[in-house]
């Protein structure tokens, strides 16, 4: 929709370029988010799209996801053989509650800026150990796990004028099995509850849980656990605390039971 | 950029998104159904990928190639996928088939292999998706005229417009110096405005007038538009001080640009005095209106009876969601008569209460519809065209309104919540003793159609049973909440998911099959309908398919070979309703048809097209008299400068009201010709819709429910639809369809929430999901044969009715598979697996 609001956009080419941040300014990448709702307190738009930043990098540290690379981008990536855990991108991007032509334009850093609970971007890149490369306002970088980067429903740690740059995905992360499970109340709806595995080869395991809950909510265990194990984890995590997630695409105690059979699901069939 | 092949140099507003960019240049094609990237009417190519142009920044589109509905291929030339879309006419009202075009021309051969997935960014209301999927794949449904053509699958004449992007909806015009308005709504769920400041909002450039209840007439109107207008009390003014729900206008702001008029909404001020506000009809002190009767004694049939049921059903606050939101351009013409173009059903009705509000004569008043991109009743109310004529006659200019998808949700109009009470009683050999219905209805703030539909709501529904004792009451309050209006099944798709429920446990309990139980009590084709009193003697059962359409369905369901994955729980069910064909106290439509000096013959109806097909009809109906080719037709329709009257395209009447009048304009045509007359002619068609006869729907469902996690998938889904002879087969299988997705609709997902303020909480569709083609099974369609004596050609009604018995027939397939009875809708997965829980208190009682 127009944003009738907005004075200005701005279009920088490098960092340098990079308005001075102001209350009122809105960060624009694919912008499918930002155009869908009206944004009265916004007034100025910083469009990233001019960085012309490559969408995707492989080198020996893993996969540098920009975070203008849009979800079409993405599900074409053909990743390496033994990237066993790509196998977690298409799905990933399916479960986007958008239609492919929202794919042509939606951005992997917007959805996770956007810090949904059902965010699919949150959930593929806080299972596998994701680190955001930050710009802070000052012209300095910060990295942080993109699992802390989301801390609720439509919140992040990002400070007022920081930018997503990118997010890597470690090769370690990549090499690992993985196990994947999603449940919508309609057909192809959005994600009450979507559950992330990984094992590694040493037999490590561990279970991020989205959708179901605020924030992702990471499980990590040195051995695979046995049923009990996990299961009591997640009540003491989630279910004591009140976290699991109440609104209109799934009440809470059912997120609960199928973010539980899920969890024993991906269990079984890691260790299997 | 590069703009279907023509090099625009424009240069888009910072903000602005490509959608009303591209609008601005004329590619009204490109349309609005949610403005955020949920329905995909406005779905364009940038460099050849598809995209929401709605969520498109504007600026990001300079340099690069735009293809738009417009550049996608001409009637001359269309593109293959256009000449699909008409080969299956994969659309209804056609205001989500560009996007629909544009989105599927884009598949390959993978995304084709999967298409619900590829089509889950592209909504349609009307039809269901049956036909669209059709399209796609290549089949063609359109039959061509053979000079016989009254119950052939004609094609709908607005077919090569919608597939080009070229038929003209409400907004699709450009107009000279046009100004726009932006409303400001109540925060407050009751309130007295005490001041309202617009001193900062009028010093905004470009900001022409800003009105307030001081500006509005003091005079009182019903949104509700019926043909008498004591239907509806006036409660209604164009601009109050006192605010009865939040959402309702305080002030609008008329301004140069959309942009200014949007400031200075927000830059008003307003002082409120918060009042307290009833949310729940228990609490309600203002009852509008109730009713109460029947025969027999109830207490005595259900004491007669060997079992009884008695349980509490409610339905939920649900939306039309047409994808066309309510819209209206007014202007004053060179005689200076008051136009108003309008997303409406009632053009002549609406002209009449314009008129009557601002003391005008009828004559200085005209109001049209262009196409009307879907109603299902949202549109038999006034909702935007009385402000905009305000602002018109204030600022001397054309003035434009369009809701926002927001406001469609918030501000409108809903179906009425119901909370229903029904006992029934039959002995052992299956027999009704006892009917008893106790409907409270909460029509909102406002008592637009209340009565009506309260009314509607307790007959047919109880009527469509023989049995000696019947106790039926009813009562409507107001709220402080978004009012009701005119819903797809006026009030029976509440009543009957009660009562139909309720019969399938009464069954239950009598160990019947529910098509033995329906059979041995269903009324036949000589019994008297019955409800809280007598039908009306206007009303008679024209025809009888009802028993055809019982086995049917039973024949169906029994022949299905489909079964629940291994592990899942299986079911069946089904509902009966029954649907008067046109509404109470008269109906009228005029029609002039003339033959013109060319040969052809021009036809003007009165009456709106929204995707009801009733344009086709119409033709077919004169041509079939005529014996002559419909496309030597030509077709008016919809403006109150045409024809005399027309009640409007409400209560399913364009195929037996106005078909009606068009029968007798083209009989008196052929008699005149038959006796040689030459040269122009010109003759008239008048029908009062006095003869009223009934129409019947029996669905059914095979489902499928996961045990653990409450995943629900319909394995089979029927409909029988009596419509007595069947006008045209490929339109009418199109409302069954788009009638039965929209109900699942209203069974499974959708609710309009309220929050304790009184506040709808969530007015998007990606809140508010309406079903997509993923989430609506193909229903195999059966017609009765039947011919009516009351309708053009032994024809009946068939657009809402088939909406009634959907969410009783899946609640009762629920039922089968789970054990759960479900009283409430919407019966959504999350319900299911609770009601399942043994340990938990679920919605279901036994």
């Amino acid at each position: 929709m127009n944003l009738n609001g907005i004075e200005h956009v701005a279009l920088p080419r490098n960092r340098a370029e990079l308005p001075e941040w102001s209350p009122g300014t809105a960060i624009l990448a694919g912008g499918t988010w930002i155009f869908s709702e009206p944004q009265p307190s916004v007034t100025h738009l910083i469009d990233l799209t001019g960085f012309n930043w490559p969408p995707i990098t492989v080198d020996n540290q893993g996969l540098h996801i920009a975070a203008t690379c849009t979800i079409a981008t993405l599900n074409r990536f053909a990743a390496p053989a033994d990237w066993l855990a790509a196998d977690l991108i298409q799905p990933s991007c399916e479960a986007l509650l958008g239609s492919f032509k929202i794919w042509n334009a939606a951005t992997v850093g917007g959805n996770i800026c956007l810090a949904l609970p059902a965010g699919p971007m949150t959930a593929l890149c806080s299972a596998l150990n994701g680190v955001g490369t930050i710009w802070q306002p000052n012209g300095t970088t910060r990295e942080l796990p993109i699992i802390e980067l989301v801390t609720g429903d439509h919140q992040t740690s990002l400070h007022p004028g920081e930018i997503l740059r990118s997010i890597l995905l470690p090769t370690a992360a990549l090499h690992q099995r993985t196990a994947w499970r999603r449940m919508s109340l309609t057909p192809l709806g959005r994600s009450a509850a979507l559950l992330i595995g990984t094992q590694d080869a040493k037999g490590s395991f561990t279970l991020t849980i989205t959708a179901a809950t605020p924030r992702p909510i990471r499980f990590e265990f040195p051995e695979p656990p046995a049923a009990e194990t996990l299961a009591n984890a997640i009540e003491a995590e989630i279910t004591t605390t009140g976290l699991w997630f109440n609104d209109i695409h799934g009440a809470p105690d059912w997120r609960r039971h199928i973010a539980l059979n899920f969890a024993e699901e991906i269990r079984q069939e890691l260790t299997a | 950029m590069n703009l279907n092949g023509q090099l625009i140099a424009a240069q888009p507003a910072p903000g602005q998104c490509l959608r009303t960019f591209l609008r601005e240049q004329g590619c009204f094609g490109v349309k609005k159904g949610c403005d955020a990237g949920d329905c995909g009417a406005c779905t364009v190519w940038v460099d050849g990928e598809p995209v929401h142009s709605c969520l498109t920044p504007a600026h990001r589109a300079a340099g690069r190639d735009i293809t738009t509905i417009e550049g996608l291929g001409t009637d001359a030339v269309p593109h293959s996928m256009q000449s699909k879309f008409l080969a299956a006419q994969g659309f209804q009202c056609g205001f989500c088939t560009a996007g629909m075009i544009m989105t599927a021309a884009s598949l390959n051969q993978a995304q084709l292999a999967e298409l619900p997935r590829a089509l889950k960014g592209n909504l349609c209301r009307c039809t269901g998706y049956r036909a669209i999927t059709d399209a796609i794949a290549g089949l063609t449904h359109v039959e061509a005229p053979n000079g016989h053509d009254f119950g052939r699958s004609i094609a709908a004449p607005a077919g090569p417009n919608i597939v080009t992007g070229t038929s003209s909806f409400t907004l699709d015009v450009a107009m000279q110096g046009l100004l726009h308005m932006k409303l400001l709504r109540s925060p407050h769920a009751h309130a007295r405005v005490l001041s309202i400041d617009t001193s900062a909002a009028l010093a905004i450039p470009g900001i022409r007038a800003v009105l307030t209840h001081h500006d509005a007439p003091t005079k009182r109107f019903s949104t509700a538009r019926h043909e008498i207008v004591t239907d509806d009390p006036a409660d209604t003014r164009v601009l109050d001080d006192v605010m009865r729900f939040a959402g309702q206008r305080v002030a609008a702001v008329i301004a140069e640009t959309e942009r200014a008029a949007e400031q200075g909404v927000q830059a008003l001020r307003v002082e409120y005095e918060i009042l307290s506000a009833i949310l729940d009809p228990e609490g309600s002190p203002h009852t509008l209106a109730k009713l109460e009767g029947g025969i027999g004694n109830l207490a005595q049939g259900l004491a007669e009876a060997d079992a009884t049921y008695e349980a509490e059903f409610t339905t939920q606050r649900t939306q039309h969601v047409a994808l066309e939101t309510h819209a209206a351009i007014g202007w004053l013409d060179e005689a200076g008569r008051l136009c108003l173009r309008s997303s409406t059903q009632t053009p002549f009705l609406t002209r009449r209460a314009l008129a009557d509000l601002f003391d005008l004569p009828p004559e200085m008043v005209q109001v049209e519809a262009g196409r009307v991109g879907g109603g299902f009743g949202g549109k038999q109310e006034m909702l935007v065209e009385d402000i905009v004529a305000l602002a018109v006659r204030r600022c001397g200019a054309p003035v434009q309104l369009e809701l926002t998808r927001e406001e469609q949700f918030a501000t409108t109009t809903t179906r009425h919540p119901m909370r229903m009470r029904v006992k029934l009683g039959a002995t052992k050999d299956g027999t009704l003793t006892a009917i008893g219905l106790d409907v409270l209805s909460n029509t909102g703030a406002y008592g637009n159609h209340a009565e009506a539909v309260l009314f509607h709501a307790c007959s047919e529904s109880v009527a469509i049973y023989r049995c000696p004792n019947k106790q039926v009451s009813g009562r409507v309050f107001t709220t402080n909440i978004v009012p009701a209006g005119a819903f797809r099944g006026y009030g029976l798709s509440q009543t009957c998911f009660a009562i139909e429920s309720a019969m399938d446990e009464l069954a239950r309990k009598l160990g019947s099959d529910p098509f033995e139980f329906r059979r041995r009590n269903m009324i036949g084709p000589t019994d008297p309908m019955i409800s809280f009193e007598p039908a009306p003697p206007d009303v008679q059962i024209g025809s009888y398919g009802l028993d055809q359409c019982v086995n049917a369905v039973e024949q169906s369901l029994a022949a299905c070979a489909t079964n629940a994955p291994k592990g899942w729980f299986q079911g069946q069910g089904m509902a009966i309703s029954m649907t008067d064909t046109v509404p109470p106290n008269g109906h009228h439509s005029c029609v002039t048809l003339s033959r013109a000096e060319d040969g052809l013959f021009d036809l003007a109806v009165g009456t709106s097209e929204f995707g009801n097909g009733t344009s086709t009809v119409h033709t077919q109906i004169a041509a079939s008299v005529l014996g002559i080719s419909p496309a030597n037709i030509r077709l008016r329709q919809s403006n109150t400068d045409l024809v005399e009257h027309d009640t409007g395209a409400y209560g399913s009447t364009g195929t037996v009201v106005a078909g009606t009048a068009t029968l007798r304009a083209a009989e008196a045509m052929h008699a005149r010709i038959d006796a040689g007359e030459t040269g122009p002619i010109a003759t008239h068609g008048v029908y009062d819709g006095s003869r009223r006869s009934v129409s019947f729907n029996v669905q059914g469902f095979r489902v499928a429910v996961h045990p653990s996690t409450g995943e629900l998938r319909i394995l089979h889904s029927v409909h029988a639809a009596d419509a007595g002879r069947v006008a045209n087969p490929m339109q009418c299988r199109g409302q069954v369809e788009g009638g039965v997705a929209q109900a699942l609709g209203s069974a499974l997902y959708e609710e309009l929430r309220i929050n304790a303020e009184g506040k709808v909480t969530n007015p998007t569709l990606r809140t508010y999901h309406i079903p997509t083609c993923a989430d609506t099974p193909r229903t195999e369609v059966f017609f009765a044969d039947t011919h009516d004596s009351t309708g053009p050609f032994g024809a009946k009604s068939m657009s809402e009715a088939p909406f009634n018995p959907v969410a009783p027939a899946i609640a009762n397939a629920i039922r089968d598979a789970t054990g759960h009875r479900f009283l409430a809708t919407p019966i959504t997965v999350d319900r299911i697996w609770r009601a399942m829980q043994p340990n938990l208190k679920g919605s279901h009682t036994s």
